[in-house]
């Protein structure tokens, strides 16, 4: 049976406590209405859980979250999928700053434009690789001391005005790849990085990605998967190695 | 169930502006600010309003705080020696929530004998009194000193802060608020947000690192930074190289919120030799640290972020409405409807501008 809460000047608490009651008595699809800075929802919920939500969450949304797939009708804010661990966010419409935070695994699917230190200190252990695939473009800062995981940024609405990403591209980057449907200069890039041709391999997980983002989304695969898209890997596995030798 | 106790957080600023020119009362700004009250403490809350004394327009209204009746006495005797004061009154207020120990509030609609201006314009003459009053006449502080605007702020959460100075009553067509979270600074009612200056007011999330340099610039100018706090530089850099240096308000920011010098070895060679210069000539007028700041003044409202953006912004328009905010949803909590949301770039300022004349 399907939970639907009229969230309406609904103070966070209040409302995260009544989802995390309803999850410890079975319930695992949710419809919350009017959505409005609510912060925290689905934070560290460890379940298969259906959260729909309609309205702008606050900060922080699936924070912690172990296993839920939220589906949010609306843009995001900041600090999303914040050490998310598994589960699935699916955002129809653009995100502020610091998304995918220490990601540590699951899927963020967005279907706009993406903020500042995107994919920050992501990481990835054996089987558990975390992924975000974003539609539009992004802010510096992007996967900044990014250690582990998969970001794929289609650049759509790009242009002369609008470059794909901001500077300091994968500033500290040391794991994990980067896949960028467009073209960067240079001068946007981190120290620690270096722009690849894709191999078959890469083309294989990408398609998988691009075609569950388009599955959201209602865009062509083929369309987008004509690119073209360049790879973004770190040159060193341990750029700071020798930081602290002497 | 809002929560009381004091949770490490950040600031909560938001800002509205009808570029028409039409006013609106308070109730919307502080509708907007209450949604993030968790970004608050409960140490700080405050409002700039423009266009709040239409009738008295050319006047200008000091908004003063005052320790107790003798610091108010005293400050009768200063301001009829300085000033022609047209009218005084107490600041309405209700008693509200959580709001105590507030000071006493009083405002004074002010002209300046033609006779004092003989060797100074009348607003170089007012800056020169509200540092005077600040720094030199005991209890007593100016909050602000603008003409046909208002800054109303004190200890407490900004929702609170605006139902006790009962800002549903008052019609603006630029309102900013802030939500306080003390970090470096004491709170105190003084040190709440908004910091004015003449028509200038500023509220702020983050925090100047730069302080010190920008302090020591000021100085030379005759600003006296005696507030125990950071943001007031930002109010007085706007008055320095605006007012007095006439720059434009973009040249402004761009000496505020400088390129760095890699991105200015790429620019043309034109623009390039420009902001070389705004950078040697104004270099201690450069804001470092993470801040997010709405300015207001007579004539428009200004959103800027520090250059790597460290901390949050979001726009938004609706018609004649320009929405500047922490957070969307503090936006759609007023406007659900908006034309266009966007989020300004690091260190770029959305400006808005008074098109017609106040209604």
């Amino acid at each position: 049976m399907v939970m639907t809460i009229d969230a309406k000047g609904m103070y966070y608490r209040e409302l995260n406590k009544m989802i995390r009651t309803a999850i410890e008595d079975g319930d695992t699809e949710f419809v919350l209405d009017n959505i409005n800075g609510q912060r925290y929802i689905g934070d560290g919920i460890k379940a298969k859980a259906r959260i729909t939500i309609n309205g702008t969450p606050g900060n922080n949304l699936g924070m912690f979250m172990n296993g839920p797939s939220i589906e949010v009708f609306a843009n995001g804010q900041d600090g999303i999928a914040n050490t998310m661990n598994s589960g699935e966010i699916i955002i129809h419409g653009m995100v502020g700053d610091v998304i995918g935070y220490g990601m540590r695994g699951g899927k963020l699917m967005i279907e706009g434009d993406v903020g500042y230190r995107v994919g920050i200190h992501m990481k990835e252990y054996k089987s558990q690789v975390p992924a975000i695939v974003a539609g539009g473009c992004a802010g510096d800062f992007y996967g900044e001391y990014m250690a582990g995981g998969v970001m794929i940024l289609l650049g759509l609405g790009s242009g002369e005005d609008k470059p794909i990403t901001g500077d300091y591209l994968g500033t500290g980057m040391h794991g994990g790849v980067i896949f960028l449907r467009g073209e960067v200069e240079d001068y946007q890039l981190g120290a620690e990085v270096a722009v690849f041709e894709l191999d078959e391999k890469d083309v294989k997980l990408v398609t998988k990605h691009v075609k569950e983002w388009c599955g959201h989304f209602g865009h062509d695969v083929e369309e987008i998967m004509s690119g073209p898209f360049i790879k973004l890997k770190a040159i060193s596995s341990r750029p700071y190695g020798n930081l602290y030798a002497y | 169930m809002r929560c009381n106790t004091r949770i490490p957080s950040g600031c909560a600023i938001s800002g509205l502006m009808c570029e028409s020119g039409d006013r609106i009362d308070g109730s919307a700004i502080i509708n907007s600010i209450a949604l993030m009250h968790d970004r608050s403490n409960g140490l700080g809350g405050g409002f700039a309003a423009y266009g709040i004394y239409p009738r008295r327009s050319d006047q200008y209204a000091f908004h003063m705080m005052f320790d107790d009746l003798a610091a108010k006495e005293n400050f009768d005797e200063y301001v009829k020696d300085h000033f022609i004061v047209e009218k005084d009154e107490i600041i309405p207020t209700r008693p509200f929530g959580n709001i105590t120990n507030p000071p006493l509030l009083w405002r004074y609609f002010l002209n300046v004998d033609e006779k004092k201006l003989e060797f100074v314009e009348d607003r170089e003459y007012v800056v020169n009194k509200v540092m005077e009053i600040n720094s030199k006449v005991p209890g007593s502080f100016v909050s602000s000193s603008g003409k046909n605007m208002g800054a109303f702020k004190g200890v407490g959460y900004p929702e609170d802060i605006g139902h006790f100075y009962k800002l549903e009553e008052y019609k603006g067509y630029i309102w900013t608020s802030h939500g306080r979270f003390p970090t470096n600074t004491p709170g105190w009612w003084g040190g709440a947000h908004p910091f004015g200056l003449l028509d200038w007011s500023i509220v702020h999330n983050g925090e100047i690192s730069s302080y010190g340099i920008n302090k020591r610039y000021l100085e030379m100018f005759g600003y006296k930074l005696e507030l125990r706090t950071d943001t007031e530089v930002v109010a007085y850099l706007f008055d320095l190289l605006v007012r007095r240096h006439n720059l434009p308000m973009e040249m402004a920011i761009k000496a505020l919120s400088a390129p760095f010098w890699d991105s200015i070895d790429r620019m043309e060679p034109q623009v390039k030799e420009l902001m070389t210069a705004i950078r040697m000539v104004y270099g201690g007028a450069l804001l470092n640290g993470p801040y997010s700041i709405i300015l207001g003044h007579s004539r428009g409202m200004m959103g800027l972020n520090d250059r790597i953006k460290l901390r949050p912004m979001t726009c938004g328009r609706k018609d004649d409405m320009l929405y500047m905010s922490s957070e969307e949803s503090a936006i759609r909590e007023i406007e659900p409807d908006l034309d266009i949301v966007w989020s300004p770039k690091a260190g770029e300022a959305v400006i808005g501008t008074l098109n017609g004349d106040v209604e």
